[in-house]
């Protein structure tokens, strides 16, 4: 099939960017996304120009480096898949595509279609952990754990760390992923010890970034490619009103 | 004397690890806050390693070339990790462990590593659980166990098809805890391009800051490599497409040796090629062969859908070849055995480069089951595989929907297509029993060192071996060697050898932009994997990887006077850090052939068409060839053999027989 791409070109932080059009030839429906950007930027440089530089790096759906707004929407028009598992099936010969990074006043512009997502590891760093060393831990098996609360303490740690609940979000607040690092260890008898701490300080740590309020709209688990649920950011409200109570 | 000395501790097996660990020299805590460790890479490896050693008082610098050291490569691997727990009681033990590793890496791994690795097992276990890793349980609320890769126990621990992310993300919460205290200093978009020695000792890196493109120079009083595998060579496989192996290339071109170059694995099930624009391989997990069967055609060329094709007119090869193990054999027979089938024109799909891993005898058998379980009678077909799709689903959907998401093709009726593809590299910088390279003060830890794999890795023992040199291994050993430097101040970094170092990388930067060819990065490390893969790959004879060596250089001759890097040095350059990592491949897929070639018998996934028995099966030759290769660089394509004697005093090599 054959595409028109308008692309986000944007030289570095400091420089105002704008939509590019290029056009790609005998795309296979086969390819992923990524790999229709790759036909693309192997046409740029052989014309001697600067490729689209975008950030991709597992194409397996589970690093989380890839990060397109496509038409729109975050990893595209397919549910519950990224940008890199996003397959050219998806759309028709003579489709236009408009393709842009991730929009935040805490995700800012590096270039092109790369995004700075370091305020989420400072999220963490402020305490997505539990405190243990190496070396005290006790055997594995003392402490069992109800399996419904292994199972979807599971499902919220499989949160990928991709930011489309923060680009799709049009407060763009980022509860959904620090109510999933919350919600995973506050379900877990292990975790349970730091949970009022943790959670006041990820929070504060979250309004430092510049991070918006959640005003309810669930724009982000529709678009989360890991079906990380609502249900955490109702568990995480209620673990900080504990906390402030206590 | 010979050059190496593997350092391994004297005394009984079992008790080498824990005499070692009473009897290592120590620092005291005054002085680890002096002293100042650089770690690259934020792997299992880097991560445990950077956060353990900022935990006991040292001042670490970490470095990753993604976004986020939660990026790291680990975050891929599916199916689990192995601990001999023993949580099955079925009979599993350290030693079992062991010596599944050992015969498993077919007699060419170290006795001591690899018992100290089975040893430590369970504590990783222990750890990981503290930190909150979810790891899968049953319904009385214990950790729950899998079989994988074949053995006869349940040692397995897993998290769903998402272990290694699940691992990883514990591992990056106890780095992300030492980074906010201020233990660890983190460099990420960073990437390490030279390693900076003075009086022979390791003393720091150059790295790049990825966005702003300067270079850097950072001091440490140790280096640790734990960079991830060089599978990426090959340009297909699995691994993420930023893997490389310029930093443990640079650290053996500044002396550390290369162990076992040649040993690669290429895992049995994964996605084929679908077209010239592929750009990297999908895993389809190993948990897959529990149920799925494996077969072709016994007609070549037949042109019949797969679900279309009767019975009689399958040839389940695995299970006709090897009646004990079946479809459950290590991934070298494997991947070899379908290699064969499609080389003899039996392949399947349109490229006729796959075979078949049908799901639909599980189904029926899950669907029976189930239909027994509910008391349903006179359950018509329909019923019964609609019950069957159920468990299936619950065991492997995921993986079920990552290929139809890939292939565009429904597994549940369809048989999977599958073909063997590049995923681990057993080789890798050379170490002593301390993870201490060639190089002092040098260490490699995870899958950049040789391992404790030997010629072939089980599987679910990456993981193992990745936490257990970073959590458990390293903060002792490096003690060993640091206790006798905490009378060194922190080198300032306009000391010659770090100005010389950078101008190094400077000048190999400024040679990229000033060649202007015509053709792109990738062109090269195309054709590199075709050369690997046809002539290096899974089956490997004298005429093939001699030409392989000559074509390899002409390729790096060509590319240094014909590769186009666009943009500029000050930016952020993917092209420019592609441009790098190929240079290096370029190198290091020669020192893989001359290694190759070397190794005239075969072994694990090395397979050497040379020596093969009769039924066409790998065979060993451990009078010639009981050793580690470890390979000295001289100058580019030249290299000097070192070899160290591998021992066996517990376990006594026998040849490997699944039949
Ligand atoms: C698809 C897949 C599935 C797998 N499944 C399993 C499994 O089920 N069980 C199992 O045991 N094993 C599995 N493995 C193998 C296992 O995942 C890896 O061997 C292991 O995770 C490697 O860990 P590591 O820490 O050594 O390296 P990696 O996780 O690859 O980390 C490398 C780190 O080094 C950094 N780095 C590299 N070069 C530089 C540089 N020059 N400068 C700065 N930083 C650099 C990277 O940024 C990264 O942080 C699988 C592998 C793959 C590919
Ligand atoms: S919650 Fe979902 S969308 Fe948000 S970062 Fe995690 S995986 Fe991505
Ligand atoms: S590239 Fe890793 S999730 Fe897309």
């Amino acid at each position: 099939m054959n595409l028109t791409l308008k692309v986000w070109r944007q030289k570095n932080a400091k420089e105002a960017g704008n939509l590019v059009s290029y056009k790609v030839q005998d795309i296979s429906e086969d390819m992923s996304f990524l790999e229709m950007f790759d036909v693309l930027n192997e046409q740029l440089i052989n014309k001697g120009e600067e490729p689209i530089a975008f950030d991709h790096d597992c194409r397996e759906g589970i690093c989380g480096m890839c990060s397109m707004f496509i038409n729109g929407q975050p990893h595209g028009p397919l549910r519950g898949v990224t940008t890199c598992q996003l397959h050219m099936r998806s759309f028709k010969d003579g489709d236009t595509i408009v393709v842009e990074p991730w929009r935040a006043k805490a995700f800012p512009v590096v270039k092109d279609l790369v995004v700075d997502r370091s305020s989420f590891d400072r999220i963490i760093a402020s305490g997505g952990f539990i405190s243990v060393n190496a070396g005290n831990a006790q055997d594995a098996n003392n402490i069992p754990i109800p399996k419904p609360d292994a199972d979807k303490a599971f499902d919220a740690a499989a949160c990928i760390g991709c930011g489309a609940c923060v680009a799709t979000c049009k407060n763009s607040s980022a509860m959904l992923f620090v109510s999933a690092k919350v919600s995973q260890l506050a379900l877990l008898p292990q975790g349970k010890i730091e949970a009022s701490a943790r959670v006041m300080e990820m929070v504060a740590q979250m309004d430092k970034e510049g991070f918006g309020n959640c005003s309810n709209t669930g724009a982000c688990e529709i678009e989360c490619p890991k079906g990380i649920s609502l249900e955490n950011i109702a568990r995480m409200n209620r673990e900080f009103y504990v906390a402030k109570l206590k | 004397m010979s050059k190496i000395d593997s350092k391994i501790p004297e005394g009984q097996l079992e008790e080498k690890w824990s005499k070692y660990k009473s009897t290592v020299p120590l620092v005291n805590p005054a002085n680890k806050r002096s002293i100042e460790i650089i770690v690259v890479g934020s792997g299992l490896a880097g991560a445990s390693a950077a956060s353990t050693l900022a935990e006991l008082g040292y001042k670490v610098k970490c470095f990753c070339f993604q976004d986020s050291p939660r990026r790291a490569h680990s975050i891929a691997a599916q199916g689990g990790i192995n601990a001999a727990k023993n949580y099955q009681n079925d009979g599993d033990s350290t030693f079992r462990l062991f010596y599944d590793t050992v015969k498993g890496g077919d007699y060419r791994a170290r006795e001591a590593n690899v018992y100290r690795l089975a040893e430590v097992s369970s504590n990783i276990i222990d750890q990981c659980v503290a930190q909150g890793v979810p790891l899968a349980r049953e319904y009385g609320g214990l950790l729950s166990n899998r079989s994988f890769g074949g053995t006869q126990v349940q040692r397995t621990f897993y998290a769903a098809g998402q272990t290694g992310q699940q691992l990883l993300l514990g591992a990056y919460s106890a780095l992300e805890r030492q980074i906010g205290l201020g233990n660890v200093q983190m460099f990420s978009r960073h990437e390490m391009l030279e390693v900076v020695k003075i009086d022979g000792k390791a003393r720091g890196i150059i790295a790049r800051d990825l966005i702003s493109g300067k270079l850097e120079r950072h001091f440490g009083h140790a280096v640790l490599i734990c960079s991830g595998g060089y599978g990426n060579v090959f340009y297909l496989s699995t691994n993420a497409m930023g893997s490389n192996a310029t930093a443990a290339w640079k650290a053996h071109k500044q002396g550390a040796f290369f162990g076992n170059p040649c040993f690669t694995q290429i895992h049995p099930t994964c996605i084929p090629v679908s077209g010239d624009h592929q750009s990297k391989l999908t895993l389809m997990s190993e948990s897959l062969r529990n149920d799925g069967r494996i077969w072709v055609p016994k007609q070549k060329d037949d042109k019949r859908k797969g679900n279309e094709i009767p019975e009689e007119e399958r040839d389940y090869y695995l299970e006709r070849r090897y009646p004990a193990f079946g479809n459950l054999v290590p991934r070298d027979v494997a991947s070899r055995a379908a290699k064969e089938r499609c080389d003899a024109g039996f392949g399947v799909g349109a490229s006729k480069m796959a075979v078949y891993l049908d799901f639909a005898a599980a189904i029926e058998r899950y669907g029976k089951q189930q239909i027994l379980k509910l008391g349903i009678d006179n359950a018509s077909a329909a019923e019964i595989r609609k019950h069957g799709m159920d468990v299936v689903k619950e065991k492997y959907g995921n993986l079920f929907d990552m290929y139809k998401q890939i292939t565009g093709e429904n597994p549940y009726d369809m048989p999977m297509r599958i073909y063997p593809a590049v995923h681990y590299t057993m080789g890798g910088l050379w170490v002593d029993y301390n993870l201490m390279t060639s190089v002092p003060g040098l260490y490699a830890l995870g899958e950049a060192n040789f391992s404790d794999h030997g010629a072939n890795r089980l599987g679910a023992s990456a993981l193992m071996q990745g936490l257990a040199d970073g959590y458990f291994v390293i903060p002792y050993t490096i003690g060993a060697y640091l206790s006798a430097e905490i009378r060194v101040k922190a080198i300032p970094t306009d000391h010659e050898a770090f100005v010389a170092a950078e101008k190094k990388v400077q000048d190999t930067i400024t040679k990229f932009f000033a060649i202007k060819g015509t053709h792109s990065v990738d062109h090269f490390h195309k054709k590199l994997g075709k050369i690997m893969w046809d002539k290096c790959g899974m089956a490997r004879n004298e005429k093939g990887l001699k030409e392989a060596i000559q074509e390899i250089r002409q390729l790096r001759e060509e590319f240094w006077k014909d590769v186009r890097v666009t943009g500029g040095p000050d930016e952020l350059n993917p092209e420019l850090e592609k441009a790098g990592r190929v240079a290096d491949f370029l190198e290091l897929g020669e020192l893989m052939c001359i290694d190759a070639l070397q190794r005239n018998e075969s072994c694990g996934g090395h397979f050497r068409e040379e020596s093969q028995t009769e039924d066409g099966e790998a065979k060993r030759d451990d009078n010639k060839y009981a050793f580690v290769a470890a390979w000295e660089f001289k100058e580019t394509g030249s290299f000097e053999l070192h070899k160290e004697e591998l021992n066996f005093d517990v376990v006594h090599p026998s040849q490997r027989s699944y039949k």
